[in-house]
């Protein structure tokens, strides 16, 4: 497929002597939501993690099987290329605590010690912000901690920290579980704005964000991908009976 | 007989105060000694001139300059290679005999006498190095003698880091070292900077390893190599061989007001970094 962003073959991830994911198989393409559900320790934040490789920090781990970005083995690229291509939105919002609102933005630059003219910083800071739907409450604050944020913005301003690095696709982590019911609402809502520019991955293991968000879906149990198909289609008529289990309520 | 939680959490209350207030009392006393006795000798050119008669007339101007070159020179010295080692120790090894080892190796550092430090110096750095009594001498032994403190505040101080931040760091494609420069130490700074300050007061307020390295020359000191002494020094020389209590009380003092204004000035910067930083 030619606007295939992440491609997953015969994918195994191992933590010592645990298999953790078996043979998944997966494609993604371009501008959609994908969303990962399963129950609790099924593997769908370590196959995230594998996508942009942060699960190498944890000695022990190993892979095998091939995952692909944008047609690029992202096992053969360094980690820190890759990366650059990866932008990753972790379960509780992590702004940095030594910087500030436009500093957080630009983390991904200064911390690479990449030099931009101040001029097309202040760009990019306000073009982040402004796809985060984080500008306007924040713009005549940015010099100011990102810590001072309410948590809804403060996980908004870690999504547009991602976004600064223009990468090919977004990791969600779980990124709305530490936040309230508004906020969980207005990020849902940015994930169906931001599909214009980016294709992201989301982990979820709330079935009713799945479904309200993404355009196609991995249940994954065991890690085992059961079944992976058009959201809409999943939800009305899955073809496994544990996915289906599993969306009446059944386990997980 | 059970006897009443409130009067047991009153009489813990008023124990507790009254221990706090003893505590606190005791400073006041010394700080107020020093002051009343010390008051009436300084004056400008008590602090800007030299002693004369072997301190029992004139000026502490040269031990004034001598604690600084010394604290300051040590923390020049101590301070990145203190850091250095407690970073090497939190980012870079895992948990193992070999760094327990050197943990233990700091924490018996930290542990030991400062006249041990004094003899150290003055047999290896004064003697076996040749470099006599000098700055050099007391700015080396004491560099080791503050190591084990800034190495163990710093540790703790960049520990106390949430890892969460250096995993987000690592999602930004930030390699390891600009992760540690950029993140962790701006977020241990607070922690870094009080062991810093602790150290400098306790450079300052130093003499037992200073006599054995650094001397106790009257002159000032302008190289490395020459001897001086510090306030600490001066003091104890004034008041042990009897020359001048009065003078005696008036370093006290000078040294007591200099460690107050280091310790205000420790703490007008760590409030400025920690609001820099939080």
């Amino acid at each position: 497929m030619e606007n295939t962003v992440l491609k997953v073959e015969n994918f195994c991830a191992f933590f010592g002597d645990n298999k953790i994911l078996k043979e998944v198989n997966l494609s993604v393409s371009k501008n959609v939501v994908a969303a990962l559900m399963g129950p609790s320790g099924c593997g769908k934040t370590t196959l995230i993690r594998c996508v942009n490789r942060m699960h190498e920090l944890i000695p022990g781990t190993a892979i095998s099987g091939k995952m692909t970005l944008v047609n690029e083995d992202i096992y053969t690229m360094q980690p820190i290329v890759l990366r650059r291509k990866v932008g990753m939105v972790f379960q509780k919002p992590n702004p940095f605590p030594t910087m500030s609102i436009y500093e957080n933005v630009i983390a991904g630059y200064k911390l690479n010690g990449i030099r931009i003219p101040r001029g097309e910083l202040d760009n990019i800071v306000e073009q982040s912000l402004k796809k985060a739907a984080l500008w306007e409450e924040v713009k005549d604050t940015l010099h100011r901690k990102g810590t001072f944020l309410s948590g809804g913005q403060q996980q908004r301003l870690c999504i547009a920290r991602a976004l600064a690095m223009d990468p090919e696709i977004l990791l969600l982590d779980e990124p709305t579980s530490a936040l309230d019911p508004k906020s969980t609402s207005q990020i849902e809502e940015l994930f169906v704005e931001l599909k214009k520019n980016v294709t992201m991955l989301l982990v979820t293991h709330n079935i009713a964000q799945a479904a309200r968000v993404s355009d196609f879906t991995a249940f994954i149990y065991l890690g085992e991908l059961i079944e992976f198909g058009p959201t809409e289609k999943m939800f009305t008529v899955p073809k496994d009976k544990r996915t289906e289990e599993y969306l009446t309520g059944k386990f997980g | 007989m059970r006897v009443n939680p409130r009067i047991i959490n009153q009489a813990v209350r008023v124990g507790l105060s009254a221990q706090a207030l003893f505590t606190v009392s005791i400073l006041v006393v010394i700080v107020a000694i020093i002051c009343v006795k010390g008051f009436p000798y300084i004056d400008f050119a008590f602090i800007f001139s030299f002693p004369e008669d072997m301190g029992r007339h004139g000026g502490i101007f040269p031990s004034i300059v001598g604690t600084i070159q010394l604290a300051l020179l040590s923390i020049l010295l101590a301070t990145p290679l203190g850091v250095g080692t407690a970073i090497f120790l939190t980012e870079y090894t895992r948990e193992s005999a070999f760094t327990k080892l050197i943990r233990f190796g700091v924490e018996s550092l930290a542990g030991i006498p400062s006249i041990l430090y004094g003899l150290f110096g003055f047999i290896f750095f004064v003697i076996k190095l040749k470099m006599g009594w000098s700055l050099l001498a007391g700015v080396l032994t004491l560099t080791i003698m503050i190591l084990p403190t800034i190495i163990r505040t710093s540790e703790e101080a960049i520990r106390a880091v949430p890892r969460q931040l250096r995993i987000v760091s690592y999602s930004l494609s930030a390699s390891k070292w600009e992760t540690i420069k950029k993140v962790v130490l701006p977020a241990a700074m607070p922690g870094i900077l009080t062991g810093i300050m602790l150290s400098i007061g306790r450079a300052v307020g130093e003499t037992a390893a200073v006599i054995f390295t650094m001397g106790s020359s009257l002159r000032l000191p302008l190289s490395l190599m020459d001897s001086g002494r510090t306030m600490a020094v001066h003091f104890y020389i004034l008041a042990r061989e009897g020359i001048s209590m009065e003078k005696a009380y008036g370093t006290a003092l000078v040294l007591v007001l200099s460690i107050l204004l280091i310790n205000v000035v420790a703490y007008y910067l760590m409030n400025k970094a920690i609001a820099r930083y939080s």
